[in-house]
């Protein structure tokens, strides 16, 4: 396990905004970067606990994912998939042009 | 203040039955309560027509005998929730037109059970803050507000806002970290937030799906029942739904409680807890006491990394679920010359500065070469935190803890991110576990506040929970209306 130790600077933050998709202003970029860096120093406590020996938990359902029949449920609903969307045509959605 | 306003759940659900009002009489009460008390900010949306019709339908019903158990009730609905061709924004700007096409199975079953739904409630944006302050559209007004305007809490803020100024008789609610339980007490009201699993998630916005989970806040815990009841239930389209069956929560509320074990956890007494909430904690300690209950002190010992563990997993899963906001298929979108930078703009302008917080916060923590150290540490610490709860229960019934470390503070007082998420300190364990937990209202501090304190039980036992609850409210015997409310 690896320790907690890392420090947020304004280039790391451009990064994961471009991961996140995100587009933050200039101007907010150091008051972005000084809440990260807090933040994660108090997440870091967690360096404290021995956790060599404990699995992690994603679910506390304590079921396993149910199965069911892979069969049509619904259908024939484009008009409804669409209504939401900010741009459709003939029955797609559209987005800005991708082919270079 | 009306007649009709003075009615809890319970109450106007009888004299429904009885036909002493009818549902429409009811449901113009609350209408014209909710214009009486608009300047709280407490709807997003009002749907009074609407409202007046299902009203109608209800009345009907009653008068051919095929009420439902929450026949003619006028509820209102946290913006988290799916409301068929009814705008949901989650109090964001991203959402500001969206019409689902589909009810989510938690209103629907409210619907089937006859309530009325009388409009939108108010939250932080996606759910994400503790003191309604980050809704796009501003935030909502506490109704116990002296002098300065005071924050209900949140994220149900508009919810708990609601119930506590009788603009509503219930409300829906989500709780993620404390979203229902944290309000409540800041507003007066009860709030119960289930084992996770016991009510759908399906067509609730999603915030944290490990964590998630809808519940009702009310005026009394025998409404919190009845809401209940109706709210949980396995549903097939969610795959965490629990298929375990609740039985009828309202006989369990005037059972006994004398042998039952209450555990005292010595972590959630701390510095920096208010004065006036220790002493109604331990007039709460001392009521379960003279109930018969057995007080039993006890050690949860990860309590202090549940919220560390918290931001970590929350914004993880948030920044994962709000991927799905991309201009493309719901939402605003922002018009580019690219793909990506209409995605940025659209996600840059759409957000606001705690959901982008988050989503930052999670997608760093999910980043190459800080996944092991962040994420997966957060998620083998939850699992001590779980086991903290299944080892205490197996020598207690159920947990006493204050619900919040503070009353109501002012709207604005909290501007760093680390001292608002601090407010979660004693709900969020509860959440991290997975285990059911409900605020009661046990008195006012000397600022003229309420109080809260939370009860915990083990996953699945809201039956015991809503009868441990029900002994302590009427020992609190807490009646008081805020100032706020309507009249």
């Amino acid at each position: 396990m690896s320790s907690i130790k890392s420090i947020v600077d304004i280039p790391t933050v451009n990064k994961i905004a471009r991961l996140a998709r995100l587009e933050i202003l200039e101007k907010n970029k150091q008051n972005l970067t000084n809440d990260l860096n807090n933040i994660l120093e108090f997440v870091a406590q967690l360096n404290e606990v021995d956790t060599s020996n404990v699995e992690p938990l994603a679910s506390v359902t304590g079921h396993k994912l149910p199965l069911r029949n892979d069969e049509v449920t619904d259908g024939n609903i484009g008009e409804l998939v669409l209504q939401n969307a900010p741009e459709t045509s003939s029955g797609f959605f559209v987005v800005p042009k991708v082919i270079e | 203040m009306s007649d009709f306003l003075k009615l809890d759940l319970l109450g106007a659900s009888i004299a429904l039955k009885n036909k002493e009002i009818s549902s429409v009489e009811l449901t113009n009460a609350y209408i014209n309560a909710i214009e009486k008390t608009s300047s709280l900010g407490a709807y997003l949306d009002v749907q009074a027509d609407y409202a007046l019709e299902m009203a109608n339908r209800s009345d009907k019903k009653i008068q051919q005998g095929t009420a439902g158990p929450l026949e003619g009730i006028p509820i209102g609905v946290k913006d988290m929730f799916c409301t068929k061709n009814i705008k949901t924004t989650a109090s964001s700007k991203i959402l500001e037109n969206f019409y689902p096409t589909y009810e989510s199975t938690v209103t629907q079953n409210l619907w089937n059970d006859g309530a009325v739904m009388l409009g939108k409630l108010s939250c932080d944006e996606f759910a994400m803050g503790s003191s309604n302050e980050t809704a796009a559209k501003g935030n909502v007004i506490n109704p116990w507000s002296k002098t300065n305007p005071m924050s209900p809490g949140g994220s149900s803020g508009g919810s708990a806002a609601a119930v506590a100024a009788r603009s509503a008789l219930a409300a829906t609610g989500t709780d993620t970290g404390g979203s229902i339980r944290q309000p409540a007490a800041f507003c007066g009201i009860t709030g119960l937030k289930p084992t996770y699993g016991r009510c759908s998630r399906w067509g609730i916005v999603a915030f944290s799906s490990s964590l998630d989970q809808a519940g009702p806040l009310t005026r009394t815990v025998s409404d919190a029942a009845l809401m209940l009841n109706s709210m949980a239930g396995y549903d097939v389209k969610d795959s965490t739904s629990a298929n375990i069956s609740m039985p009828d929560l309202m006989t369990y509320l005037d059972n006994s409680i004398k042998g039952k074990k209450i555990g005292i956890p010595k972590e959630y007494t701390q510095d920096g807890i208010s004065q006036d909430i220790m002493k109604f904690y331990e007039s709460s300690i001392n009521w379960l006491k003279d109930s018969g209950a057995e007080i039993v002190p006890v050690s949860l010992p990860h309590t202090k990394y549940a919220l560390p563990v918290y931001y970590i997993i929350a914004p993880a899963e948030a920044s994962s679920n709000l991927a799905r906001y991309d201009g493309v298929r719901y939402g605003a979108r922002n018009e580019a010359a690219t793909l990506d930078e209409m995605y940025e703009l659209t996600r840059g302008n759409g957000f606001g500065d705690e959901v982008k917080r988050r989503i930052m916060i999670g997608t760093y923590v999910l980043s190459s070469g800080y996944y092991d150290a962040y994420y997966l540490k957060a998620q083998k610490v939850r699992r001590l935190i779980k086991e903290d709860f299944e080892n205490v229960f197996k020598n207690v019934d159920y947990l006493l803890t204050p619900s919040t470390p503070t009353t109501a503070f002012e709207l604005g007082q909290k501007q760093d991110p680390l001292t608002m998420y601090l407010n979660d300190i004693f709900t969020v364990p509860a959440s991290l576990a997975g285990v059911p937990g409900i605020s009661i209202p046990v008195g006012l501090d000397s600022s003229g506040l309420p109080v809260g304190v939370q009860l915990i039980a083990n996953s699945f036992d809201e039956p015991g929970l809503i009868n441990v609850a029900r002994t302590l409210e009427k020992c609190a015997d807490f009646n008081l209306i805020p100032d706020g409310a309507a009249k």
